[in-house]
């Protein structure tokens, strides 16, 4: 069915979002039979310890952990504020069955699990197995993420299983793997504060991996020189040595013309090159034709500034550089990414301490959710669906015949585009909420609209639940435990603070239950804790190896880093000493990168680049910020930034209502008129649903390596509009209105 | 109280709010922020400035207060107002010239900073100074501060011909020893762009 049942207005009525102020049992000043309980932020990819304050099976607040060293307590607004989505009033507390016209009703357990058992077996017994899809998400634990990739390959054996990190990881994963043999960050951050040069490329740290500005500024304290490349002055880039405000799509502009004055001018390891890559001859033809004002172009900015990011970064002793989204939203993502890994090989410095490079991961558990199998293409231990040795063993961990795992599967696009094109009839979906988070918003609501059949474990209502047949009432992280692995590659633990509400049930008990009622008890009946002994023999002998930790080992040493290939191994913070790289040769292989455009490159009809992004007090699609009060206070609706430049020719001035409009769809918000924008570009944020939804105009195009969608690039029309009155526009603004 | 001190360093900042939504959530803040964030001109850049009470050697807060209701304790801190003295006129919130005190009419009283007296007194570090991601508030000792940071921490400053001196340091360059504020006539932003070093377009005039 998977229509919405009801209007917009009354699905909010009745599950919201809706804000939560105050923590449970109100502003109390007490610590009478508290606890704290050590554990994770469940927010981005730095996963900063904190310690929740529990009182009678609530959280109530927080406290600073100081003792957990990659964060020493420090916290940003979203973390110091996490507690308020436990207790909070749109909790989903059972099961959900969709009613024509009415919107939802509570059902059973066992009622909602027959009609999700049923439905699979009528789905897969009409239209074939692969009909029947899952799309899971990259802030589930390690242990989650690993029965996500099981369940599909074993209980549901279709191909047809992809995650949310395919929106943010795996251009950088793919182009780690490529050049280096490993997708992980080569080395702990500690390493940061020790090099004399850093490059940042498209990573907005300040708002969307705070923590690691204090890195950043230790390094600076110390003498460092700081080059930030992004179209936005960020509030790192302010401070920066060189801000190199590139035009979105032509990083490799500057890239590859740092490269190629490096060359010229010497700057490289020579020796290291010689004895340690491979490649690099094919690296030096590409950029020969890079020179600074060729390379300019490209980039969108004067050519003294990619001589100068040359100069500051190839004679340079140590160095580090650090990429995010800004890069790697990009139908050539994969490449942008290789051209600036090529800047840290060609240098020699990586592999030693103040020396090295590595990818921001976004989401919770950006690293392990993508290690553990749950991709379409692999399987857990970041094995190869399509290597029949990785089948073979994964075969036998399981204990099923190789060949009845599937063959890789669609990727989260085309695996919607199935949908939208009817050969995909069934979806479950959890821990991830496309009708916000994917391009071409339109599209995919549409898509969600033709599906049979929608399972959605969720435990707040969100926007894409809205579509389901059935929603399963999951589990928050902290009302569960297990590991995540953070954007070092150090695998942490999340305690378990409260038990989930009744009738809220933890998200491995539901798929356990759906397995079993499938058929295959004996294969799922674990809980976390044997779930990760699973995963640690599963990992074994593959690239990210977790067979030599213990959940134990994990807590005392603060987290340990991967590979961790047997017992009493103290596990691998820095990757790639003495030039030793994953591959087989053990040698890091240079890739030559062109420069190619973007997939829709701005023109008369939509002459305006729209790039998107995050801003400090939300966490991606917004389903769990926006329900806290005093997060939405810091940012209540998105704005569109916008030059003074650019404003003035569009009569636009500040706080005016702007229609932003692409090939695709549109959006109405609110204009921020700051000179701190490419005049050519304006940037909306994506935290928000509906006519506020920022990827209604996004592009659905994709990276051929990775499938990351093209973000950070589409071309736009501005104009100035009057305040919309329609009854979406007057929600309040967490549910997608407008003031 | 421990040896240690407060320092800002308004270079680091980056306008997170972390401290302001933390501040908040101390018990006896009920949600409310003691602190406040200054956006220096959003339009213009993204400078922001954190703002926790100075707490002056010899508080004009206090010395302006017709009801004496505003007490430094012995190790330098000044508290918020006293509630059964605090008559909420306001004198303090106007002659603070860090522009910290804020009454609160709803309880009709004027509460400010207190450094987390609560946690500091205990040996705790104040909770912005905890969670600020960019070290751009620090609570630590002098000398692990002038072992980690670039610039040093002064805490002299000049308001027109006013001397004040604070319990609060702030981060300079290294040959700055006090802070000059002085008056400055603010005229209207001028309609034509002038040469602004944070104004991307302006940056990349000669990309084309």
């Amino acid at each position: 069915m998977a229509k919405l049942p009801t209007d917009i207005p009354e699905l909010v009525k009745q599950f919201g979002p809706t804000l939560h102020t105050v923590p449970p049992g109100g502003w109390v000043h007490t610590d009478k039979d508290e606890k704290l309980v050590k554990t994770h932020c469940c927010f981005c990819g730095q996963q900063c310890g904190i310690q929740l304050r529990v009182r009678e099976n609530k959280v109530v607040g927080f406290e600073p952990w100081e003792d957990f060293p990659f964060n020493r307590g420090k916290l940003c607004p979203k973390g110091v504020k996490r507690y308020m989505q436990d207790e909070h009033p749109d909790r989903l507390k059972s099961p959900l069955e969709r009613v024509e016209g009415e919107g939802f009703k509570p059902i059973g357990w066992d009622a909602a699990m027959d009609r999700v058992v049923s439905e699979i077996r009528r789905i897969q017994q009409k239209y074939g197995n692969d009909a029947f899809a899952l799309l899971t998400g990259a802030s589930l634990t390690n242990e989650k993420a690993y029965l996500m990739g099981k369940f599909a390959r074993v209980a549901l054996k279709t191909a047809n299983i992809d995650y949310n990190g395919r929106l943010c990881m795996v251009s950088a994963g793919a182009a780690s793997k490529k050049v280096f043999g490993i997708d992980r960050s080569a080395n702990p951050w500690s390493d940061i504060t020790k090099a004399q040069v850093i490059l940042v490329a498209g990573a907005n740290i300040a708002e969307c991996a705070p923590i690691t500005t204090d890195y950043l500024w230790q390094a600076r304290e110390k003498g460092a020189k700081l080059i930030i490349l992004d179209p936005r002055m960020t509030p790192i880039a302010r401070n920066a040595d060189l801000f190199i405000p590139v035009r979105s799509g032509g990083d490799i502009g500057v890239f590859n013309g740092m490269l190629h004055i490096m060359i010229e001018r010497g700057w490289l390891d020579r020796e290291f090159i010689a004895q340690h890559t491979t490649g690099f001859e094919a690296v030096m033809e590409t950029v020969k034709k890079y020179t600074p004002e060729y390379s300019a172009k490209i980039a969108g900015v004067p050519p003294e500034m990619i001589v100068k990011a040359a100069e500051l970064w190839g004679p340079a002793p140590t160095s580090f550089l650090l990429h995010a989204r800004g890069i790697e939203h990009h139908s050539k993502g994969v490449e942008n990414c290789i051209a600036a890994i090529n800047l840290v090989v060609a240098s020699g410095r990586i592999g030693r301490e103040g020396c090295g490079y590595a990818m921001i991961t976004g989401q919770g558990n950006g690293q392990g959710a993508r290690e553990q199998g749950q991709k379409c293409d692999q399987l857990p231990g970041s094995r190869d669906i399509s290597n029949p040795e990785h089948r073979k063993y994964i075969a036998g961990v399981w204990g099923v015949p190789e060949e009845s795992i599937p063959q890789k599967g669609l990727s989260a696009i085309p695996l919607v585009e199935a949908i939208h094109d009817g050969r995909i009839k069934g979806l479950i979906s959890i821990c991830f909420n496309p009708a916000v988070s994917l391009p071409d918003g339109n599209y995919v609501r549409e898509a969600l609209g033709k599906l049979e059949f929608y399972v959605n474990i969720d435990f707040f209502l969100s926007e894409t639940a809205r579509y389901a047949d059935i929603v399963l009432a999951g589990s928050l992280m902290e009302e569960d435990e297990g590991t995540t692995t953070n954007t070092e590659g150090r695998v942490i633990r999340h305690r378990q603070a409260v038990t989930p509400p009744e009738g809220a049930r933890q998200d491995w008990a539901i798929i356990n239950e759906i397995a079993s009622r499938l058929g295959y008890a004996d294969k799922f009946h674990s809980a976390p804790r044997e779930i990760f002994e699973e995963l640690r023999i599963a990992s074994k002998g593959g690239v990210s190896d977790y067979s030599g930790m213990t959940w134990d080992a994990i807590e005392r040493d603060y987290g340990m880093f991967w590979p961790c290939p047997e017992p009493g191994h103290p596990g691998t913070p820095r990757l790639y000493e003495g030039g030793k790289f994953g591959h087989p040769d053990g040698k890091a292989h240079f890739l030559p990168i062109e420069w190619r455009p973007s997939a829709e490159m701005p023109d008369e009809e939509y002459p305006i680049i729209l790039t998107t992004g995050r801003v400090v007090s939300h966490f991606l699609s917004g389903t769990q910020t926006r329900r806290i009060g005093s997060l939405m206070e810091q940012y209540p609706q998105p704005r569109c930034e916008i030059h003074p430049r650019l404003a003035e020719k569009f009569g636009i001035a500040e706080g005016d209502f702007v229609k932003v409009e692409s090939r695709r769809g549109e959006v109405v918000v609110r204009a921020q008129v700051v000179k701190t924008i490419r005049p050519d570009t304006v940037f909306v944020p994506y935290h928000w649903p509906l006519d506020r939804s920022a990827n209604n105009l996004t592009i659905r195009a994709i990276d051929p390596v990775s499938n990351i969608p093209e973000f950070k690039i589409c071309a736009v029309r501005v104009s100035k509009t009057d305040a919309p009155t329609d009854a979406i526009a007057q929600l309040e603004m967490e549910a997608g209105g407008i003031r | 109280m421990s040896e240690a001190a407060f320092f800002i360093d308004h270079s680091r900042c980056i306008g997170c709010q972390s401290c302001l939504q933390a501040c908040a959530e101390c018990d006896t803040h009920r949600g409310v922020s003691m602190i406040h964030l200054e956006t220096i001109q959003r339009s213009d850049s993204v400078q922001t400035a954190p703002q926790v009470c100075m707490h002056c050697e010899d508080p004009i807060c206090a010395r302006v207060c017709p009801a004496d209701a505003i007490k430094k304790t012995p190790d330098g801190v000044v508290q918020s107002s006293l509630k059964p003295r605090c008559i909420g006129c306001s004198n303090c919130v106007v002659s603070c010239p860090f522009g910290v005190p804020k009454y609160r009419a709803e309880i009709d009283q004027m509460m400010k900073c207190d450094m987390c007296y609560d946690r500091s007194s205990v040996g705790k570090k104040p909770m912005c100074a905890t969670v600020c991601p960019s070290g751009a508030l620090t609570f630590t000792t002098m000398e692990d501060i002038q072992r980690t940071r670039s610039g040093i921490p002064i805490n002299t400053w000049k308001f027109g011909n006013e001397v004040v001196k604070t319990r609060v340091y702030v981060m300079v360059p290294r040959e700055v020893e006090q802070v000059n504020v002085d008056l400055v006539q603010i005229s209207s932003t001028p309609t034509a762009l002038q040469d602004d070093p944070y104004d991307v377009a302006l940056m990349l005039e000669d990309a084309q």
